[in-house]
């Protein structure tokens, strides 16, 4: 069993800070500098993902071309996500920070934000927000600028390769990889795309340096997280943890006395059910999650939320590849075909394995990720999906 | 990216070492170990999108699209092992499932690259649920050229690429996503009804039966069979340096004379040539650039519109109709060979062989989908019939041929019939891209300076070959007493093959950027031999192929410049008077509309 660490409530993201401090100590620092603090801190990419957002930045500073991309992912379309949306509604400021330390150590000049669709009416408060942010860096004298891109509802856009073509102004449709987004990204250009809430904790890093973040979490996992709390659970809402906890300390601290499953990592993420609640780290050696966290009591029907899930993934596949077009519809038609009694319950063996090949086959990272919620909900209550 | 490094990499244990930029399916060719595609297609960009060519990067987390990575130093990649074909048979398996396989049913049977597919990973019963629903209603049969069937689509997007990149309409686009994604039009309107050019090179590389032609062969049948009838067939140049690879011949075999003794054998009552009409064109259209030049040269008319561009390529005018209406009056008001045949067929062919217009059914065999509506056009009844009742393209005459249990390859070569039958080597090569302007300047230098073309054996190649846009010039010395305004001008000439070429010269023609005289514009890739009506599948190679047999076709002709083509000399004698005479521009020219550009 993983070592894993106590339930540790922490207040970094949200904190009133001036980031003009920072940004005035980020100015006198070289990309070099910003680049290995990060590595150091071993901060990874709080989207979902887990990309070391260190190597990301390095990657991109390597490149040699002139113009470059910093891109602040604020599609925050995963079910049960609420994060993002809490970030940029209060600390707004910290993310452009995050954005401008970004463009130093890449060598990027430009930031764009991909804005959700749904979360259009803040952007009124984010613009008078980046107002301010660009007279102080102005004053500081970076050469940096922000600017929104909007997205219109399509849960693909926030997979970075189909949030570029969006912005480009074409159907968001993943492309291939290679090239990742740090050679050619948006126009073609060398990007670092990043998570809200990755920005934010490069702010934190550069305030209390490596040291001190990496103190928090667990060696593959460092740092804290912010958690998006729902489902069955007498206080949801939004938390920022220490990484590294057992599964069963959370539920402990948020559960509702009967909790039978979570949902960590929401519709991508796995279901994990109460007999590995103990067992089960949240963080990169365990079950990593965007912010996610749905909890489930023995009134929840798991048939129902395995039929939300694929309900959800039938629509939002993009539909270009094979696996993950027909691959959705196939496991959504195959559940409801075997409760119906009209396939053999054996039938679920042949969707086990088409979920299988949908992880490995898919081109990009949803139809990659539909296996998980699949596989997980289907091998831990096979009875509640067939009977 | 530096052409000449090369990488090394293993593929089922084998090294190979190729240029960086190749693609591990590349690499995996140069092994000669194959690995199957769906949506990759040699003429257009990558997509992998369909995940038919996943392999196995040892050490991978995912499998990879073989044609869409490119092969790295080092890699060491199985393109069978188990987790590859258990992939591989799911993808395959959930294509079934999303199409309406009624293989028999289907004109594209025996030549489907998912059949092939399903042959070699899907036998016995399918894993998976059927997806397609009330496939009648998924069916666009409305126009009267290109058919669009998406109970059969597999969504690979050729075509989505096909009409984008290679002819840049994008009358055909991506629409939905999840389970209702699929292949639409503008508000998903019939094809009939939106800027498609009919020009049917989606038909050239749909995979399936998704999208084909409107077929008419049965309809072509009942008129031979009816014995009131007098069917007359004419075949474009491009069609005789392609049948043959319908029948089991390679690309570029010359079938001309079997050609011939198959229709007789089908039952047509007179086989004559398109290539006729092509030197009757080529009479019309000289005279139309000549009597251009002289008007806004001499005259200084204001009014005459310069460049001139060709008008046989029916795709090319309805592209221009979309696209650059205001360019209309540039367009040749000659009809396209297709058109002129069919309007002299019920007219001096009729009076001719004493057969009553009323009683002739005039079918066409073509390289091309377009051509059906062309001849559907309203413009086209100047007999006062329909000129051309039906167009059938080499696929749908292939069918025929083996309808009627006809051994092709045993057959001996006949010759064309009389009255509109004779051909000259101009007549053929209006079938490859620059050949109606090649053919136009033999005839045109000929009349301004009584001499012939300064170039060896009349082959005239600056305007040849396969670049997307070439441009020539030639300077006319010598003119004749008649034609002396022309003295010393150069005539600057630009051919354009692919829509997305047409765009490109018309764009830099309507941004002042370009100062041609003429302008050859061909739809399709290749010009007609590349045609959406030619046997599927098609390349560069096999394009290639079929240019290279109709030169051969055109040098082994006896004659090889319009104007020597008796036959065209005797219908100007007998019948038309001049070239843009006063009946010629009752049958023989038109004029088109502008339509929405959307």
């Amino acid at each position: 069993m993983m070592e894993t660490k106590k339930i540790s409530k922490v207040d970094l993201i949200f904190e009133d800070i001036d980031p003009r401090e920072i940004l005035t100590r980020v100015k006198g620092m070289s990309a070099t500098e910003i680049i290995e603090e990060v590595l150091e801190s071993g901060l990874k990419g709080r989207g979902g993902a887990g990309f070391p957002t260190g190597m990301k930045w390095k990657f991109c500073s390597e490149e040699k071309e002139k113009d470059k991309y910093i891109v602040c992912n604020a599609d925050e379309g995963e079910p049960g996500t609420f994060k993002d949306r809490e970030i940029l509604d209060r600390v707004a400021q910290k993310v452009y920070a995050g954005m401008t330390i970004a463009g130093k150590a890449v060598g990027a000049q430009t930031g764009i934000v991909y804005l959700r669709g749904e979360y259009k009416f803040l952007l009124p408060q984010l613009r008078a927000e980046l107002e301010k942010f660009h007279k102080m860096i102005h004053e500081l004298g970076f050469d940096f600028r922000i600017d929104f891109r909007i997205g219109s509802g399509a849960y693909i856009c926030g997979e970075e390769s189909a949030l570029f073509e969006s912005i480009e102004g074409r159907r968001g449709e993943p492309r291939n990889k290679p090239p990742y987004p740090t050679s050619s990204g948006l126009f073609g250009k060398p990007t670092s795309i990043n998570n809200v809430e990755t920005l934010v904790n490069s702010v934190i890093i550069l305030k209390y340096g490596s040291e001190f973040y990496k103190k928090m979490g667990t060696q593959f996992s460092t740092g804290a997280k912010v958690f998006s709390v729902s489902g069955d659970t007498p206080k949801p809402g939004i938390y920022e943890l220490e990484l590294g906890m057992s599964l069963l300390e959370f539920v402990n601290e948020f559960g509702d006395g009967d909790t039978k499953a979570v949902q960590v990592g929401g519709a991508a993420g796995f279901c994990v059910p109460r007999k590995l609640f103990a067992s089960t780290v949240i963080g990169f050696e365990g079950v990593p999650t965007g912010g996610s966290m749905k909890l489930f009591n023995s009134s929840r029907s798991m048939y129902n939320v395995l039929h939300n899930y694929l309900d959800f993934f039938n629509e939002e596949s993009c539909g270009q590849c094979t696996p993950c077009r027909v691959g959705c519809q196939q496991l959504l038609k195959g559940v409801e075909s075997v409760k119906r009694g009209e396939s053999k319950s054996t039938y679920i063996d042949e969707l086990v394995k088409l979920a299988a090949t949908m992880k490995v086959a898919s081109k990009c990272g949803l139809g990659q990720s539909v296996g998980n919620a699949f596989n997980s909900i289907v091998e831990n209550f096979r009875e509640e999906i067939i009977y | 990216m530096k052409k000449n490094k090369m990488v090394n990499l293993k593929i089922n244990n084998q090294p190979v070492s190729v240029p960086e930029g190749s693609t591990v399916l590349q690499a995996a060719e140069k092994l000669n170990i194959h690995i199957p595609t769906l949506c990759n297609h040699d003429d257009l960009c990558v997509a992998g999108n369909c995940r038919v060519c996943v392999v196995e990067h040892k050490g991978a987390r995912t499998l990879l699209a073989g044609c869409a990575t490119p092969a790295a130093e080092g890699m060491d990649i199985m393109t069978n092992s188990l987790k590859v074909r258990n992939a591989r048979k799911h993808v395959v398996e959930l294509l079934l499932s999303e199409h309406r396989a009624d293989c028999t049913k289907c004109y594209r049977n025996q030549n489907c690259e998912l059949q092939e597919l399903a042959n070699e990973y899907s036998f016995g019963d399918h894993i998976f649920l059927d997806l397609v629903g009330d496939h009648e209603a998924m069916i666009d049969d409305a126009s009267c050229a290109i058919i669009k069937d998406d109970s059969k689509c597999i969504r690979c997007q050729r075509c989505v690429r096909t009409c984008s990149q290679l002819q840049k309409v994008s009358a055909i686009a991506v629409s939905g996503k999840g389970s209702e994604m699929k292949i639409s039009t503008f508000h998903d309107r019939p094809i009939s009804h939106v800027v498609c050019t009919n020009c049917g090179q989606c038909v050239n590389r749909c995979p399936t039966g998704a999208l084909t032609e409107k077929n008419y062969i049965d309809s072509v049948w009942d008129a031979i069979y009816d014995s009131g009838k007098h069917v007359v067939v004419q075949t474009a140049p491009a069609v005789r340096v392609a049948l043959g690879e319908e029948l089991g011949y390679d690309p570029g075999e010359r079938v001309t004379g079997k050609m011939v003794t198959a229709l007789k054998q089908l039952g047509f009552d007179s086989v004559l040539d398109t290539d006729f009409t092509a030197d009757l064109t080529i009479m019309e259209e000289g005279t139309e650039l000549l009597t251009r030049l002289k008007k806004a040269l001499v005259e200084q008319d204001k009014e005459t519109a310069l460049p001139m561009t060709t008008s046989c390529s029916p795709g090319w005018v309805k592209f221009i109709e979309h696209k650059f209406p205001e360019f209309l009056p540039n367009v040749s008001t000659c009809k396209s060979p297709q058109q002129m045949f069919g309007a002299l067929a019920k007219t001096y062919y009729a009076d001719n062989r004493g057969v009553d217009p009323e009683n002739i059914v005039s079918v066409s065999i073509m390289p091309c989908t377009a051509k059906k509506f062309e001849a559907n056009r309203p413009e086209m009844r100047d007999s006062g019939y329909k000129d051309v009742d039906y167009v059938l393209t080499t696929r749908e005459f292939a069918v025929m041929i083996k309808q009627a249990g006809i051994d092709f390859r045993t057959l001996e070569p006949s010759g064309y019939d009389s009255l509109m039958g004779d051909s000259t080597g101009a007549g053929v090569i209006f079938g490859a891209t620059g050949g109606v302007m090649e053919a136009a300047i033999r005839t045109a230098y000929e009349i301004v300076t009584g001499k012939p073309v300064p170039f060896d054996n009349l082959n005239i190649t600056p305007v040849r070959g396969m670049e997307g846009v070439k441009e020539a010039s030639l300077k006319i010395e010598g003119c004749l007493k008649e034609w002396s305004f022309l003295e010393g001008v150069e005539l600057k000439t630009a051919i354009a093959h692919g829509l997305t070429n047409a765009n490109k010269v018309m764009t830099a023609v309507r941004n002042g950027e370009a100062d041609y005289h003429f302008i050859e514009i061909m739809a399709c890739p290749g010009g007609c031999i590349g045609g959406g009506g030619q046997p599927i599948p098609t390349n560069m190679t096999i394009r290639q192929s079929r240019i290279d047999a109709i030169y051969e076709e055109d040098m082994s002709l006896p004659i090889r410049k319009s104007h020597e083509n008796p036959e065209v000399q005797a219908i100007y004698k007998d019948f038309l008077g001049e070239p843009n005479g006063h009946k010629s521009h009752e049958l023989l020219h038109t004029h088109y509309i502008e339509r929405v550009p959307y």
